[in-house]
């Protein structure tokens, strides 16, 4: 048996799905030497279910990984095939973009770039241990017998440890269709003593183009204009396929009520818990009997891929059950299935057991990042995979970890919520999630995260520059804005905005803050605005227009500063404070928040459990002293 | 606990005490103070430790009370901050207004043990002492939890309860239009939203004007008994009682000093004030007894004035109108059981009861009128809830603050984002009286509610 491998890596990451692919190419871009394992090289940042990227949160989550320096975004943008911009006539903190993914294009994108950065290793190997001394993990053994020694490891395991797939009352091992299970990684960390759950998800059947008739399907076609996910494009040119919209009926309904006894859901053979937001077609036919419709939207899989996906219609119900359903639909009365939908269960572990840094509590050197925290959502995956790269490779140059505030990204509201509530179901993210909901915007994640980026070395010089600019562009557009003033002798502006006749002079920062007037109508007559990007522009739009919101979001920041300035040594015995109720102490014992703050928005911890906990904390710090 | 707020709790107990203290604490309170303390001899900044005379203004510039000012500068305080103490006349009333004025400009009702808290925090307190400060708050805050229990089956609660659904369903759709749109949700209407929200605002503020009324249900009314000498101020009371209480002779001036009783009237909890007689005397006793009544007339919620009906209305008579007649009095002819010689003038109030305490009777028509001029004019149905505690009123007006703010928001077509930043303020807002609501509660609502999931 080989003892090792030869090379000791500053990082290993285990797994090349979303999670993994962005934590492997944040450490080796910082400069670490990394080694991405995965157990299929063909299969590289493969989307499992949903050919599509972004959406209401996700794309806010896309733009933060961009901002700081993560592939997604580009490779979205590189690989999309329809681009559509979600509540455009709502506000600019809650528009969101979401594009449709070319899948294989997608994958070899990124295999590509995976490839091509230097300081990276990708092979193939399934890890089925951890190996772990007495300064922590030390690196990782595959079903090959090899062993990769690294002080610091990044587990991406997905929907892959111990994965069991259902089709009707069939069940077997795997981690994906056609894809083998990882089958002893999940053991070994029970072994060291991690506490390790189980959830479920599901997938719809993917069609057959061809046999779909299209003809009798509303069509939906992408948009004209297009921004794209990352801040290095300025507006992408995409030649862009259409998706159709197709509709239950209550015979599709009534096959579903039919079959319930074979769906595994409803016998019992599933143990895992399901995602709520995501309910099989099942799941939505029996909780809300008295709809007699539910729509979807028919997603093509790439330009040259005649694979068709679903969306919303989920199943774990038999393969035959599944086909007579789908072809009772409008459209699809002759439709084939190419791989039949399924239910799958797997193995993660309990994220309230990690640190805000990824790493976890239990073994210095062992992060967790993606579907093994619980979560569900390429974008979600993504960005945990990001920070725990950035998180590892941090840990291996000896420095600090980066650590997002709810205030600053999506991400640190995921990571913050992963890490002080109780797993209920697979955690995607949603902007009501957010507090600061109108702070975290996507036009804005770069001047909230990329300085961040540059700091950590993933922001490269083109990048930086292009923010610098819009940022002086902002600047010096607020500085004329404020300053201008028109009055009744400007007839020309006054006629152009119909503002009538203004007794009194106003500044053009005044007049912005009038709802019905937008920026553009005002760059006209002054030559700075004339000279500014759009983006710095519509940055001046909001930051004029909700001033006053936005303003009222950052006193509530400032407010929950002092609770999250105040960190919580993790030696505290909270069994032992006197003044918390034992739900209260057992809560704390076992989220060991970081911080008050952390502490404060446990369910169940009062404002009164929190005064005694800093009367605690004062102590504790003064006896340290001593 | 948030440390950076001004705090302000009354520091005596409630009651009727002679004299009320209303303490501030926090960063900037003594500026705070300054806004509303006229001294008598103007300062610019007040001397720690040293108490100044003056008066409080509210910030229309009406003035609420005679008061003592003190600001003890930090360390030297009991928080160890900076923190001013308002000494006021005591009663409730009034206590009540001064709080008023301070929550209005900023301040904010202190915590249970948040003072105590404060003191510990700030190292004014020893650390052995930690332990036993921890359990107070825990005692008084579970003490509150056992309060807020046992008032969840009450009406108000029960009514708060059902304003804090109503808001967290309008939320609920709110956030399933922006966080679902590619969803079959319902049409987005957010006209009937704003039906909803505009109700809640209106019982609300009914609410908040029945405070008070609760106030009087649950602290208590101040009636007192004004008059001159040997008008009968005594025995009536005493019928009122059905006991004797005060001392009953026929010598004019008997009753020196105030005596006070409590009663129950239709359910209101009385507190029934006997005075020295209104006149002018030498006898320095009773000339106290006479101002003491006149300070306290503006602390009483009711006056009942009364009037000999076996003689002439006199110049004392009006001398005790003149007292009472810019507060609400009813007027009371007494010794009604013998030969009625008045002529009661118009200057009296329409409101006026004869009685006779010796024969009792005209009590019960007393006892019905005081109530309707204590209750009856707060405009209320009976079945309509009776805020009660400062800090439910505090909660709701904050709450209809930031409807308020929802509804104008809707007007001027802001987007749904910032209409839901107006409503989870709002909620939470409430949420210390009906517990919080989390995001999780919200997402669980919509996902109950809507079929979502594509």
């Amino acid at each position: 048996m080989l003892v090792g491998y030869g090379k000791e890596y500053q990082v290993i990451v285990v797994g090349a799905g979303h999670a993994g692919c962005e934590a492997a190419l944040a450490a080796a871009r910082m400069g670490c030497s990394t080694l991405l394992l995965t157990m299929g090289l063909d299969v590289v940042a493969m989307m499992s279910c949903n050919p599509s990227i972004g959406g209401l949160a996700k794309g806010h989550i896309v733009h933060e990984i961009d901002a700081l320096g993560g592939e997604m975004g580009l490779n979205a943008d590189a690989t999309a095939i329809q681009f559509r911009r979600l509540n455009t006539r709502k506000g600019p903190a809650v528009r969101a973009s979401r594009a449709q993914s070319d899948r294989m294009t997608y994958s070899a994108r990124m295999k590509k770039i995976i490839e091509s950065e230097e300081m990276l290793d990708l092979k193939q190997a399934t890890v089925m241990s951890v190996e772990v001394g007495e300064r922590g993990v030390r690196g990782v053994r595959t079903r090959e017998g090899l062993f990769f020694a690294s002080q610091n490891v990044v587990l991406t395991t997905g929907t892959f440890m111990r994965g069991l797939i259902h089709m009707g009352l069939q069940n077997f091992s795997g981690g994906r269709a056609g894809e083998p299970a990882s089958l002893g990684l999940s053991d070994c960390l029970r072994d060291l003593g991690f506490s390790v759950g189980r959830l479920k998800t599901g997938t719809p059947a993917r069609l057959s183009q061809r046999s779909i008739d299209f003809s009798k399907l509303q069509e939906q076609t992408g948009d004209t204009h297009i921004r794209g996910f990352s801040f290095l494009n300025n507006g992408l040119d995409v030649s862009q396929l259409p998706c159709h919209i197709a509709n239950t009926n209550e015979r599709t309904h009534e096959i579903i009520r039919n079959n319930l006894h074979q769906s595994p859901l409803y016998t019992g053979a599933i143990e895992g818990i399901g995602p709520r937001y995501c309910p099989s077609i099942e799941d939505k036919v029996v909780r809300f009997p008295e709809r007699n419709s539910h729509q979807t939207f028919l997603e093509p899989e790439g330009r040259d891929s005649s694979e068709i996906y679903p969306s919303g219609m989920s199943t774990s119900l038999p393969p035959d059950v599944q086909l007579q359903f789908y072809r009772s639909m409008v459209g699809l009365e002759q439709v084939e299935i190419m791989r039949p939908g399924y239910a799958i269960e797997y193995d993660f572990v309990e994220p309230v057991q990690i640190r805000k840094s990824l790493e976890t509590k239990l073994i210095d050197g062992l992060f967790n990042a993606g579907q093994i925290n619980g979560t569900s959502g390429y974008e979600e995956a993504a960005a945990q995979g990001l920070m725990a790269g950035i998180n590892a490779a941090r840990r291996a140059m000896h420095r600090s970890p980066l650590v997002l505030g709810r205030d600053q990204a999506y991400i640190g509201v995921m990571i913050d919520d992963l890490t002080t509530q109780p797993t209920r179901e697979p955690y995607r993210m949603f902007t009501s999630r957010s507090e600061y909901r109108l702070l975290l915007r996507e036009d804005n994640a770069d001047q909230r995260l990329t300085p961040l980026g540059r700091d950590v070395g993933l922001v490269d010089d083109s990048r930086w520059l292009k923010y610098e600019a819009k940022q002086v562009e902002f600047s010096k557009g607020l500085r004329v804005i404020e300053q201008r003033r028109i009055s009744s002798s400007h007839k020309e502006i006054l006629d152009s905005l119909e503002l009538g006749d203004l007794s009194q002079g106003l500044s053009l920062k005044e007049v912005l803050r009038r709802p019905e007037i937008a920026i553009e109508q005002i760059v006209p007559f002054v030559d700075e605005l004339a000279s500014c990007g759009a983006e710095a522009l519509e940055q001046l739009e909001i930051a004029v227009k909700y001033e006053g919101y936005i303003e009222r979001q950052y006193q509530q920041v400032e407010r929950m500063r002092g609770l999250e300035g105040q960190s919580l040594p993790a030696s505290i015995d909270y069994m032992h404070i006197t003044g918390l109720s034992q739900e209260v102490k057992e809560r704390l014992a076992e989220v060991l928040p970081e911080t008050l703050g952390q502490a404060s928005r446990i369910q169940g911890v009062t404002p009164a459990a929190i005064a005694v906990l800093s009367i605690y904390l004062k102590r504790w710090k003064k006896e340290q002293q001593n | 606990m948030d440390l950076q707020d001004i705090i302000i709790a009354p520091a005596t107990p409630p009651g009727e005490g002679g004299v009320a203290i209303i303490r501030l604490s926090g960063q900037g309170c003594v500026y705070l103070a300054q806004k509303f303390f006229y001294p008598s001899r103007s300062f610019e900044y007040p001397i720690s430790h040293t108490l100044y005379h003056g008066y409080l203004k509210n910030a229309q510039g009406i003035q609420v009370d005679e008061v003592m000012f003190v600001f003890m500068a930090g360390p030297r305080s009991f928080t160890a901050e900076d923190v001013v103490e308002i000494h006021c006349h005591g009663g409730q009333q009034i206590v009540s207004m001064v709080l008023h004025v301070f929550l209005q400009a900023g301040a904010r009702l202190a915590r249970p043990g948040e003072f105590s808290y404060r003191a510990f925090v700030n190292g004014r307190i020893d650390l052995t002492q930690a332990e036993a400060i921890a359990d107070l708050i825990h005692a008084r805050s579970e003490k509150s939890h056992s309060l807020a229990l046992s008032q969840l089956d009450g009406q108000l609660s029960q009514s708060l309860y059902s304003h804090k659904q109503s808001i967290k369903d309008s939320l609920c759709l709110i956030e399933a239009w922006i966080d679902f749109p590619e969803e079959e949700l319902p049409a987005e209407d957010i006209c009937s939203i704003r039906n909803g929200i505009a109700a809640a605002v209106r019982q609300l503020e009914t609410m908040i004007c029945s405070y008070n009324t609760g106030r009087l249900y649950s602290e208590g009314v101040s009636l007192l008994l004004l008059g001159k000498p040997n008008v009968g101020k005594s025995s009536l009371m005493n019928a009122l009682l059905g006991e004797e209480r005060a001392i009953v002779t026929d010598i004019e001036g008997t009753t020196r000093d105030l005596l006070e009783e409590g009663l129950v009237i239709n359910g209101l909890p009385v507190r029934l004030v006997d005075t020295a007689g209104i006149r002018e005397s030498c006898d320095p006793i009773e000339r106290e007894g006479v101002m003491r009544a006149r300070k306290r007339i503006d602390s009483s919620d009711l006056i009942l004035l009364l009037i000999d009906g076996s003689r002439a209305v006199d110049a004392e008579d009006f001398s005790a109108l003149n007292i009472c007649s810019s507060s609400k009095y009813i007027t009371v002819v007494t010794k009604s059981d013998l030969t009625e010689k008045i002529d009661l003038p118009v200057e009296f109030s329409e409101k006026v009861v004869h009685v006779s305490s010796r024969k009792h009777e005209g009590l019960d028509r007393l006892r019905e009128q005081i109530y309707l001029s204590l209750i009856a004019d707060s405009s209320r149905d009976e079945n309509s809830i009776l805020l009660t505690s400062q800090r439910h009123k505090v909660a709701a007006t904050s709450a209809v603050n930031c409807l308020k703010r929802f509804i104008k928001a809707l007007d001027s077509s802001l987007s749904l984002e910032f209409l839901a930043t107006d409503l989870r303020e709002a909620l939470d807002a409430l949420g210390g009286i009906t517990g919080e609501t989390t995001t999780d509660d919200v997402l669980d609502d919509i996902f109950s509610r809507f079929c979502i999931g594509k």
